[in-house]
């Protein structure tokens, strides 16, 4: 019983926030992946682009509520989705027209684009903030918990609860269905594979007649709307507010470095590493450990190891780590 | 001599707006963007020393300003005995401890072969002294802490005059740089870009945290200062004479204008000393060295340059410079305040400022510092009066034209981005190019 207990409480804790956080995370790193991998640059205007498409389908999210539009017992926000996507998409596809491609063209060297993308986060840093407000927004309705803390408990007899958040179910649910979707379409459909063709080999996708805007275009599309996803499930399980998109920049980039820049199952799986390690070193382990260890050796502390606050001290050691050991990332990344 | 003459001419249409700013703002205002306009000139000519010279893409600007700020906080501010007495000496022990794991790690991994063995070594050895580490930390932190928490509870700092903070801050920021230069040079450009952005948020959180050495987010405020103070000079009657004499006979005016520009003095001087540092570098053979690098590691390699420990080099050197403006910075607001470190502010605006510029030229490092630094306060107000002419044909009330009018203070970000990215994609020599 002391053993379940220990387990309900670290699962509680630990272990389901960390697969919802770690599949925004995946989510996120995958757009950038798909960024490096075909267009060749780091973009940081990434966490912006995650803000802009959660800001629109926010708006949305809205407007319905005021029509009383509802899903029921889901929220609002996932009608609003198609919304966001096509928004998001919209922007990066004018950016890409009126900025990226002169220096495309140009065959300009990364590092200058990187700075044109910050360039581009600024802008659209500026426009989140001029349209919604730099403060939080609540968005999330429909129903709270599958499984409430409470019911657990009468359900099961522990004294220990589990809580199950709709916002978690749905995090889970729907980034496997994307993934699941993005590798399909990677894999299967001949624009997909275009696309891959390019990342592994420009000159020679080239040569075969794949037409370069038409592979961009779709890089970006793709990109709005992993971006827009992830901004909304984040935003539906931690709140929305436009800078901590900016610091989720962070642990993204450390993410798809860690899986190895430019492919995609290495961003999963960084996603992952980086998630879990952030909450199991800041996790206070107090309450599992006093029901693990006999009375006497109970901890009088919090067993902490880290300070909530140093989760990104986390993902940044994990990242030096990996760079310094193996800096292709674990899986093989593209160095070029 | 026609460059030089168009360089005369832009340093002084900046020199005019700030000017013009005094006429129509009041000469208070135009006093601070010139200050601020100042130390962002020096800290442009810090990244430009490793942008402009070296091709080193830092984007951790920030940690380096606000390790200055700590430099300021730890030289300046008189120390808490009572809190030295509690916990000082345990605290010093248990910093002695965790530099002593990190040491011992390295050693381990240099000593041992390669394998499974070594790596298990270090692991065991790693958590054994973070425990040993903790053990000796939280205790010292809490005594520390408890002393006086409302005024003080941290330790306080040296006592020393605020000048010398200057010094100290490069080199708390020379220090950082040598840590992270170390690890992350050796790397490509993006991967050097996501280190320094990461340290640098690190350096905040640990600054905004650890309340023993910056008492976080409660803020260092009355961190002495090296110029007079106004109510002082407002009660001296030398001082009021010969302000009459030059006219000015509010005494509260006279003496806040005589503060700001005595600080003005001395960041010009701490400017000029650097500018013509940095001169002297870059037409140097070591600066044409940076540059040959810069163009061609490759090349530059096999001529037998050592790539790597001249990227340290200017790496630090840049930082410190970052680091020595933060310090002056702090001194200038005689307060620390953690909470107002925001990357946008004090990475990205440098950016601005060394690509708008002109990377590669410190003249137009330091003129992107101040033209940049006056367009950004100057765009809210600019900004306002705009979407007053925009808004004006809605009426008054409509949610429309209230939503503008109140997202005016988001003007600046947009503005800087367009300048950015118009200056990156028609000028991208920016307005002094390299010669």
């Amino acid at each position: 019983m002391e053993f379940l207990n220990a387990f309900v409480a670290f699962s509680n804790f630990v272990i389901v926030p960390a697969i919802a956080y770690g599949s925004q995370l995946a989510l996120g790193a995958l757009g950038v992946t798909l960024i490096y991998g075909i267009l060749r640059f780091s973009n940081f205007a990434h966490g912006d682009t995650m803000a802009f498409g959660a800001m629109v389908t926010i708006l949305v999210t809205w407007w319905f509520q005021s029509m009383g539009i509802n899903l029921g017992p889901m929220p609002t926000a996932l009608l609003a989705l198609p919304f966001g996507i096509a928004g998001a998409a919209l922007l990066v596809l004018a950016t890409d027209r009126m900025v990226y491609r002169f220096y495309r063209a140009q065959k300009a060297a990364p590092v200058i684009l990187v700075i044109v993308s910050m360039g581009v986060m600024f802008v659209m840093n500026g426009l989140v903030r001029f349209i919604i407000g730099p403060d939080g927004q609540q968005f999330a309705d429909g129903e709270r918990f599958i499984i409430s803390a409470r019911n657990f408990k009468t359900m099961t007899g522990l004294s220990e609860g589990l809580a199950f958040r709709t916002s978690q179910a749905i995090t889970i649910v729907t980034a496997v269905i994307v993934v699941a979707l993005l590798f399909w379409f990677l894999n299967k459909t001949r624009t997909g594979k275009s696309m891959r063709a390019f990342s592994d080999n420009e000159d020679l996708a080239l040569l075969s007649g794949i037409n370069p805007e038409r592979v961009v275009a779709y890089t970006w599309i793709i990109v709005a709307a992993l971006a827009t996803i992830a901004g909304v499930l984040y935003g539906l399980d931690k709140g929305f507010k436009p800078f901590t998109y900016f610091q989720l920049l962070l642990p993204i980039f450390a993410s798809a470095i860690v899986g190895g820049l430019g492919n995609p199952l290495g961003a999963i799986a960084g996603g992952f590493v980086i998630a879990f390690s952030e909450v199991t070193v800041t996790y206070a382990y107090k309450k599992v450990l006093i029901y693990l260890l006999p009375e006497s050796l109970e901890p009088s502390t919090l067993v902490q190891l880290l300070s909530t606050d140093y989760k990104f001290a986390v993902s940044f050691a994990i990242l030096i780590i990996v760079l310094l050991f193996k800096p292709t990332g674990l899986f093989k990344g593209n160095t070029a | 001599m026609s460059i030089s003459m168009r360089n005369i001419t832009l340093f002084l249409i900046v020199g005019a707006l700030i000017f013009g700013s005094g006429f129509v703002q009041g000469w208070n205002t135009a006093l601070l963007i010139l200050n601020m306009g100042l130390i962002s000139a020096i800290m442009a000519l810090g990244v430009n020393l490793q942008w402009g010279f070296a091709g080193l893409f830092n984007i951790g600007v920030m940690g380096f300003v606000a390790l200055g700020g700590l430099a300021a906080v730890l030289v300046s501010m008189p120390p808490t005995t009572e809190a030295w007495a509690v916990g000082g000496l345990r605290m010093g022990i248990a910093l002695l401890t965790g530099v002593a794991t990190i040491v011992g790690a390295g050693n381990l991994y240099r000593r041992m072969a390669p394998g499974n063995k070594r790596t298990l070594a270090m692991i065991v050895f790693l958590i054994g002294g973070f425990l040993l580490f903790r053990f000796l930390f939280d205790p010292a932190v809490l005594a520390i802490e408890k002393v006086n928490p409302a005024g003080t509870g941290y330790l306080g700092g040296l006592g020393l005059p605020v000048l010398l903070a200057w010094p100290v801050g490069g080199l708390f920021a020379a220090g950082a740089a040598w840590v992270i230069g170390k690890t992350a040079l050796g790397l490509r450009s993006d991967y050097l870009a996501i280190a320094t952005l990461g340290i640098a948020e690190i350096i905040i959180a640990i600054m905004k945290n650890e309340d023993w050495l910056t008492r976080g987010v409660k803020n260092v405020v009355g961190i002495p200062r090296p110029v007079p103070y106004e109510v002082d000079l407002q009660a001296s009657e030398a001082f009021l004479n010969r302000a009459a004499s030059f006219g000015f006979h509010d005494p509260v005016m006279a003496s806040t204008l005589y503060v700001k520009l005595a600080y003005a003095g001395l960041f010009a001087v701490v400017l000029v000393i650097l500018l013509w540092l940095a001169e002297k570098a870059l037409n140097s053979p070591w600066g044409r060295m940076m540059r040959a690098i810069r163009d061609n590691e490759i090349a530059a390699e096999a001529m037998g340059k050592d790539v790597t420990a001249r990227h340290l080099q200017i790496f630090i050197l840049g930082s410190a410079i970052c680091g020595i403006a933060g310090a002056m910075m702090t001194t200038m607001d005689s307060q620390l305040t953690l909470g107002t470190y925001q990357p946008l502010r004090f990475t990205f605006l440098i950016w601005v400022m060394v690509i708008v510029g002109g990377s590669g030229n410190n003249w137009g490092a330091v003129l992107g510092g101040f033209l940049i630094w006056f367009l950004w306060v100057e765009v809210e107000p600019m900004g306002a009066k705009l979407m007053e002419l925009i808004t004006a044909p809605l009426n008054d009330g409509y949610w429309l034209k209230d939503h503008l009018q109140n997202s005016v203070a988001h003007m600046r970000l947009l503005t800087m981005g367009l300048i950015l990215i118009l200056v990156l994609r028609f000028s991208p020599k920016g307005l002094i190019p390299e010669k």
